[in-house]
């Protein structure tokens, strides 16, 4: 264990709520514990762990509206057109005499800085950001948890370079280290913030995917599977991951929400998405200057869409980390 | 301790080489594909050939491995790991030296992490102890649900909301209504030299909200598990009060990790100001590497963040080891 003792937590990563043991936990459901007793009295319930961490979720009222908010940005992503019928990226949709105008019937939201509907603006808006949150997840967390179970599982050696290689990775402050890379890159695209993204995000789920296998490693069923002559791989597939992956789940969901705001980041310092691709920080980046100028719609419509969004997923991961942790029950 | 402290050097070292390596290689490795990047200081123009091959020589980007993609150029970066170690980490592309361009920006950035470190601090911890010794009252859900509302809002929105907030609408309404200065300069929208704290009152909170989000939940959970252990109800049962139970035998135990977490904090800041500083205005550490971002000084991009890179594990390692000092079991394992 060497890296005992080194808090893991930088530059506010999402990663660092995960750290937080699980003492918060949803109050609403006290009341219904006198009815699962009562229950657990009639028929013997067959509770995973899952199953438990589903009945909980399906009664907080944060877990269901945060997780609702989500499908919607989702779809603003997957179908914009369900939304609006404009595309601010088809020529005629914006009008430059009509830039910047208030709220009103015909827009809702106003225009933006280029004369655009700033409603349908807003939707398409969602899509590069929700692309690069997403793919950005689902690859560092595969990436970690790959490394992680290597590293934790077999030890030695190959544990020692992936440990150092993951420290060497999380010396550098994510912002700063971001951006220099992409400040290296020369065109600056949806998929490159990704790869620069993913190189550094592998960490933290390697780190925590490690300290978990090591710790289901030393379980009484491990070595029970091992004496009946289980191989290596059925080990890993059938008992430690089950048994490691419900902390890797509530980091990953933590992370959607950051790579969303560390998109939108990047994009406002110049280094991330650039014209004309629509995304809100772009939007956000016009409408700074001119929000100080006294047209606060500028800037209101697309901030809070990024505030919702990533307001969500972090509502969302918080009450899968309270309910999949079985110490908080 | 000492076996532990020996041991924490030791790692300490690799990792420093390795962060510095990964920072050389990728900006060999953009070299090598991209090209020179003194050309890109022309522009469109086409300069002589031998201007450039001057202008990169003085530059020390001459290295015949600059050419070769994918060779690692061990050789320049051993040469640059010595001009580090005399302190020399090159020159801008006006042959101002880097160093002196940070030493100048530092007294900013340190200013404005101070601020940020002393806000963060106090309303945190005093945020945290509320809802946690109040634990699902009114006071823990307000807590709990202002500081998950901090964490969403990205540094660089809430900034320009503080900003437009602040700066433009309380700043004009003082100025009308005749305030002194110094409050006036404290609303401003962006920094005043002539007032070199007051106007870094208001971004420094900015920089600290983030955190202060995390040291709030992390005192509360970690305040809220001590609550439960075995001494604090050998304390109750002695009949101590409460006040005492909680300031001493609870909340001394459960800062530690919200000490830790403040101390990489401190290192992570002072690198970390690039979006405040860029905002506000402030020519600060961050405010340096962000210029050179928009103005294509690779070179400096590099040198600084190589030095911010080496102040942060530099912070890590020392709060690593003060964890030591504080946590028993971390030293004795």
């Amino acid at each position: 264990m060497s890296d005992q003792g080194t808090p893991g937590i930088r530059e506010g990563n999402a990663a660092a709520s995960t750290r937080e043991s699980p003492a918060g936990h949803p109050s609403d459901d006290v009341d219904d514990r006198d009815d699962e007793a009562q229950e657990r009295g009639k028929k013997e319930r067959n509770a995973s762990l899952w199953a438990d961490a589903w009945r909980e979720l399906y009664h907080n009222w944060l877990f269901v509206v945060s997780g609702l908010l989500v499908l919607i940005v989702l779809s603003w992503a997957a179908f914009p057109g369900l939304w609006t019928s404009n595309d601010p990226s088809d020529a005629g949709q914006c009008e430059l005499l009509n830039n910047r105008a208030p709220p009103s019937s015909e827009h809702i939201f106003g225009t933006t800085v280029q004369g655009c509907d700033m409603y349908a603006t807003v939707i398409y808006g969602a899509r590069p950001s929700i692309i690069i949150a997403v793919v950005v997840t689902a690859v560092s967390v595969f990436i970690g948890m790959a490394f992680g179970v290597v590293a934790g599982y077999y030890g030695g050696w190959i544990d020692t370079v992936i440990s150092r290689l993951t420290d060497v990775v999380l010396g550098l402050p994510f912002l700063l280290g971001a951006v220099v890379f992409l400040a290296l890159l020369q065109d600056q695209n949806i998929w490159t913030v990704a790869i620069v993204l993913i190189a550094l995000g592998w960490t933290q789920v390697t780190r925590i995917m490690r300290g978990n296998v090591i710790a289901a490693k030393g379980q009484d069923y491990v070595e029970a599977a091992r004496a009946l002559g289980a191989s290596n791989f059925s080990i890993i597939m059938r008992h430690i991951l089950p048994n490691s992956i419900a902390p890797v789940i509530v980091l990953a969901t933590l992370y959607l929400g950051s790579f969303v705001s560390a998109e939108a980041t990047l994009t406002f310092l110049g280094v991330g998405l650039q014209l004309p691709a629509i995304s809100w920080g772009i939007t956000i980046a016009e409408g700074q200057l001119l929000a100080v100028g006294g047209f606060p719609h500028l800037l209101i419509y697309p901030a809070g869409a990024v505030i919702v969004t990533v307001l969500s997923f972090i509502l969302l991961g918080d009450a899968l980390r309270d309910a999949l942790d079985p110490r908080g029950r | 301790m000492g076996r532990y402290t020996l041991r924490r050097l030791l790692q300490f070292i690799p990792v420093l080489l390795g962060t510095l390596f990964l920072l050389h290689y990728l900006q060999s490795l953009s070299f090598q594909i991209n090209g020179n990047p003194i050309r890109a200081l022309f522009g469109d123009r086409q300069p002589p050939p031998e201007t450039i091959a001057a202008l990169t020589r003085a530059f020390g980007l001459d290295d015949p491995c600059l050419t070769q993609p994918g060779n690692p150029c061990f050789g320049l970066f051993f040469d640059r790991l010595g001009n580090y170690a005399q302190g020399d980490f090159g020159v801008d592309f006006n042959r101002q030296s880097v160093i002196d361009l940070i030493i100048r920006a530092a007294p900013l950035t340190l200013r404005l992490t101070f601020i940020a470190v002393v806000f963060e601090s106090i309303i945190g911890i005093v945020a945290g102890v509320l809802a946690g010794i109040r634990k699902d009252k009114f006071i823990d859900n307000f807590v709990r649900f202002s500081t998950v509302l901090i964490i969403a809002v990205p540094v660089f929105v809430l900034g320009v909301l503080v900003q437009i907030g602040s700066g433009l609408y309380v700043g004009t309404w003082l100025a009308e209504q005749g305030a002194p200065e110094w409050l006036t300069a404290t609303f401003s929208i962006t920094y005043q030299s002539d007032h070199p704290w007051a106007s870094l009152l208001v971004p420094g909170m900015v920089l600290g909200a983030l955190s202060l989000g995390f040291i709030a939940r992390l005192t509360r959970t970690s305040l809220i598990e001590s609550m439960r252990a075995d001494y604090v109800r050998s304390a109750r049962a002695k009949g101590l009060s409460g006040t005492r139970v909680v300031g001493i035998h609870a909340l001394r135990n459960s800062l530690i990790p919200v000490i830790t977490y403040i101390g990489i904090d401190v290192g992570a800041l002072m690198g970390g100001a690039l979006v405040t500083e860029g905002i506000f205005n402030i020519p600060g550490v961050g405010g340096l590497v962000f210029q050179s971002i928009r103005s294509g000084e690779t070179p400096v991009v590099i040198a600084v963040v190589t030095l911010l890179t080496m102040v942060f594990l530099l912070t890590t390692l020392l709060v690593d080891l003060l964890y030591a000092v504080l946590d028993p079991r971390i030293r004795y394992e």
